[in-house]
């Protein structure tokens, strides 16, 4: 059966896959020649799972005598999960000596003086750091089962198993493309473990966000979860098949942090060819926008996708009709329009400070990933602004009147803001995904972080202080105006 | 041409690396490129071998463009790297057996291969012994099988035989002049002079990327040491006797038993100096060409480089 499913792949395929199978196999080979590699692996695949199923049974028959089963209940699908992630933890130190350790020990080079494509040598490697502990993920789960099964009778269902296996195997092949990404910066193996904490603390929470999902059993929301998993995957992957190259491989040498450099290349692209302020304002802020005009598309389509998500959630979790009657505001909500201090100069910094700090914290989860997270944080607001509408609307209120009264006279600055900042993060992100022709990626992202800069103090500071004026001294009167509060 | 570039250059960051090169290597010739450390060989190694993309310049590889076909380049070299990259954990015969598959050998031949460069490099009785327990010189000579065992019409060998005692270095360079006879184009890198006197058909001697001095041993002996010196041996003291050299001859060095001259013309001019000192009654023992090292040409190039540029900023 297996050999008619490698006969189903093209022949074209499975010709260029044949020389990352090679390299894979050598790979494994010498994984199961290394003692460091065997033993936590083994240890992980079989005393482990061994280890949950006496914590499982002996959680079930605590809680039991206390009358809490529910916390046994969802205490097993968490381990389920654990037992499946301890051993894929191991396919990031992998991953690290199979590239960044080949290429310090310096026998990399023969490799790539062979006819190997970039590709293949990259999805060779990636595949021998990920088989391996998947393989031993994977029958740890068995063992698992097998034992929880026996012990305390418990079955999980198809879909929450498939759905722990889908984590497992998204989560290992992440922390493989990510090590690639890492190693594609250093030239030793010690750098790149110092570099690896980029990916163990986002995958932590990860783990621990996805620990609170299995306690609460809300497992339908673990599908968004792999979605999400999987689109940071491609995006990994893709990052590494770009900068997993002959050249950037050996054209770095060192590791050096060299802020002489950074500073320089920052600057340069920053000013530009301006000679004075407005020369810059005129010409290198324009130019940047011109340059920025995709991701600039690209964030005015994820505000229409969250007004769209905000939209369609309103029939979720519909507002109580009471909330949105405007003679019937309750002292809360009165009270918390106070604390902005509507009509005062230090309520439009409260408001502008409020919005750069969103701005930053966007900043810096887009850099942490690709610009995704970076652009969903300022969906949110959208999506809000979505919600709302659509609960307007299905009272029987003008959505457009309450878009009018509070939203359109500081958004009319805000937004555009918004988008901007948003296309900065982008493209802070998507140079980390597509090579710049002539330039090494450390330069490509500095360049883009100047743009990112450009921009900022260009327009989005400038735009969201006088949004911040709008807001405090004009919104207010429009509203009482619109809505007769 | 086997191998043949034209302004290769690559720029790191500011830096020029390699700056203009211009080589040019026949089937069955050898080219020993010269230099000090970071003079830019082992850059201009790995733009040969489509490793690194050339900044400026053209490069072709048996036929092919080092950036229009890097795949058919790299199955066209053989190529020894500086540090030999070996797996520890793998056998020898294992190792040879992985990079046969890269090259897309297949199993007849792959293990007929390792079979005769096994035997060749006298390295058949450790094939099943890991590669960590390999000593220096065995290691490099299984990085040269491993660079043979496509049997690849160029080779870009960098220090072939650095790590080897005089045997298996005499193995080695006996292993090099058969694959030039074999029309094979070959590229040594060394810092062994002798080796390169006695290996290459051109020497290329390579300073802060560019080629300084180009030639055959000969004619860069010509060029930078000036016109060959002979020596005449006498079997008795001149006596004081004052020595009339013809034209074309110019004396640099004499004492009571030797005279040592420097001519271009050594056809025209030795003959003459032999009969006007038979003339003068003198006894010759021997009249040979004083011996010249490429290590002196080589000197003598990087001091002129160095010279020049010190001129050039001054």
């Amino acid at each position: 059966m297996q050999l008619n499913a490698i006969k189903a792949v093209p022949k074209s395929i499975r010709r260029s896959l044949a020389p990352a199978l090679i390299v894979t196999t050598r790979e494994v080979r010498d994984q199961f020649r290394d003692w460091r590699i065997i033993f936590p692996v083994v240890g992980l695949t079989l005393f482990f799972p061994w280890l949950m199923n006496f914590t499982a049974a002996q959680a079930v028959g605590f809680v039991e005598k206390y009358g809490a089963p529910i916390v046994g209940d969802r205490l097993i699908p968490f381990l389920l999960m654990i037992v499946g992630f301890f051993p894929i933890s191991v396919s990031l130190v992998i991953a690290l000596e199979s590239f960044v350790g080949e290429k310090e020990r310096l026998s990399i080079e023969p490799l790539l003086s062979s006819p190997l494509e970039n590709w293949q040598l990259y999805m060779g490697k990636l595949l021998a750091s990920m088989c391996p502990p998947l393989a031993a993920s994977y029958l740890g789960i068995v063992v698992y089962l097998i034992g929880v099964y026996f012990k305390v009778g418990w079955t999980p269902t198809p879909i929450l198993l498939i759905e722990v296996i889908l984590l497992t195997t998204m989560q290992a092949i992440m922390m493989v493309a990510g090590a690639v990404v890492i190693s594609a910066q250093t030239t030793s193996v010690r750098a790149a473990n110092l570099l690896a904490s980029f990916i163990i603390i986002p995958v932590a929470l990860l783990i621990q966000g996805e620990a609170i999902i299995l306690f609460w059993a809300r497992y339908s929301v673990l599908w968004w979860v792999i979605l999400g998993e999987a689109m940071i995957t491609v995006m990994l992957v893709r990052s590494g098949v770009t900068h997993f190259n002959r050249e950037e491989l050996l054209g770095r040498e060192l590791d050096v942090l060299n802020i002489k450099w950074g500073w320089r290349i920052f600057k340069n692209s920053f000013i530009g060819v301006a000679r004075n302020p407005i020369e810059w304002y005129r010409r290198e802020v324009g130019q940047t926008i011109r340059r920025l005009w995709i991701p600039l598309v690209i964030m005015c389509l994820v505000i229409v996708a969250g007004l769209w998500i905000g939209a369609s959630q309103a029939k979720v979790f519909p507002l109580p009709r009471d909330i949105l009657n405007l003679n019937n505001l309750d002292q809360g909500f009165i009270e918390g329009l106070e604390s902005i201090r509507f009509f005062s100069a230090s309520g439009i910094g409260l408001v502008w400070l409020h919005n750069l700090r969103v701005i930053a914290i966007a900043i810096v989860m887009g850099i942490f990933t690709f610009g995704v997270l970076g652009a969903l944080i300022l969906m949110l607001p959208f999506a809000v602004i979505g919600y709302v509408m659509a609960n307007v609307a299905r009272v029987g209120l003008s959505p457009g009147l309450f878009f009018t009264a509070l939203v359109l006279p500081h958004g009319v600055l805000e937004i555009p803001a918004i988008i901007i900042a948003g296309a900065g993060i982008l493209q802070l992100g998507a140079v980390l995904l597509a090579p710049v022709k002539g330039k090494s990626i450390g330069e490509a992202w500095l360049c883009a972080l100047a743009d990112c800069a450009k921009i900022h103090l260009g327009l989005v500071l400038p735009l969201l202080a006088g949004a911040a004026a709008l807001e405090v001294l004009l919104t207010p009167r429009l509203a009482v105006l619109f809505l007769g509060l | 041409m086997m191998i043949s570039t034209r302004d290769l250059s690559k720029q790191f960051d500011q830096y020029w690396a390699v700056d203009g090169v211009d080589l040019q290597v026949e089937p069955g010739q050898v080219l020993a490129l010269l230099g000090p450390n970071g003079a830019g060989k082992t850059t201009t190694v790995r733009m040969l071998t489509s490793v690194l993309i050339p900044t400026r310049g053209t490069a072709k590889i048996a036929g092919y463009d080092v950036v229009i076909n890097p795949g058919r380049v790299r199955a066209s070299v053989g190529v020894l790297t500086e540090q030999h990259g070996l797996y520890n954990r793998m056998p020898a015969d294992e190792y040879l057996d992985f990079f046969g598959k890269l090259y897309g050998l297949d199993a007849r031949r792959r293990k007929s291969r390792i079979d005769f460069l096994l035997d060749k490099f006298g390295l058949q009785e450790d094939r099943n012994k890991r590669l960590g327990e390999y000593s220096k010189g065995m290691r490099q000579k299984l990085a040269l099988a491993r660079a043979l065992l496509h049997e690849p019409p160029v080779l870009l060998l960098d220090e072939p035989t650095s790590a080897m005692d005089p045997e298996s270095a005499r193995l080695v360079r006996g292993l090099i002049q058969g694959l030039r006879s074999e029309s094979r184009a070959i590229i040594i890198c060394t810092h062994n002079l002798s080796e390169a006197e006695e290996l290459a058909d051109q020497i290329a001697i390579i300073r802060r990327g560019k080629i300084i001095a180009r030639g055959s041993p000969s004619a860069l002996k010509q060029t930078l040491l000036g016109p060959a010196e002979y020596e005449v041996r006498l079997s008795e003291t001149l006596n004081g006797k004052m020595l009339q050299l013809p034209g074309g001859a110019e004396l640099s060095f004499t004492d009571s038993y030797s005279i040592r001259y420097r001519t271009r013309e050594p056809e025209r001019v030795n003959p003459i100096i032999l009969d006007y000192l038979l003339g003068e009654g003198l006894r010759i023992v021997s009249l040979q060409e004083v011996p010249r090292s490429l290590e002196q040409v080589y000197l003598s190039a990087i001091s002129a480089s160095r010279e020049k540029e010190a001129q050039d900023a001054a």
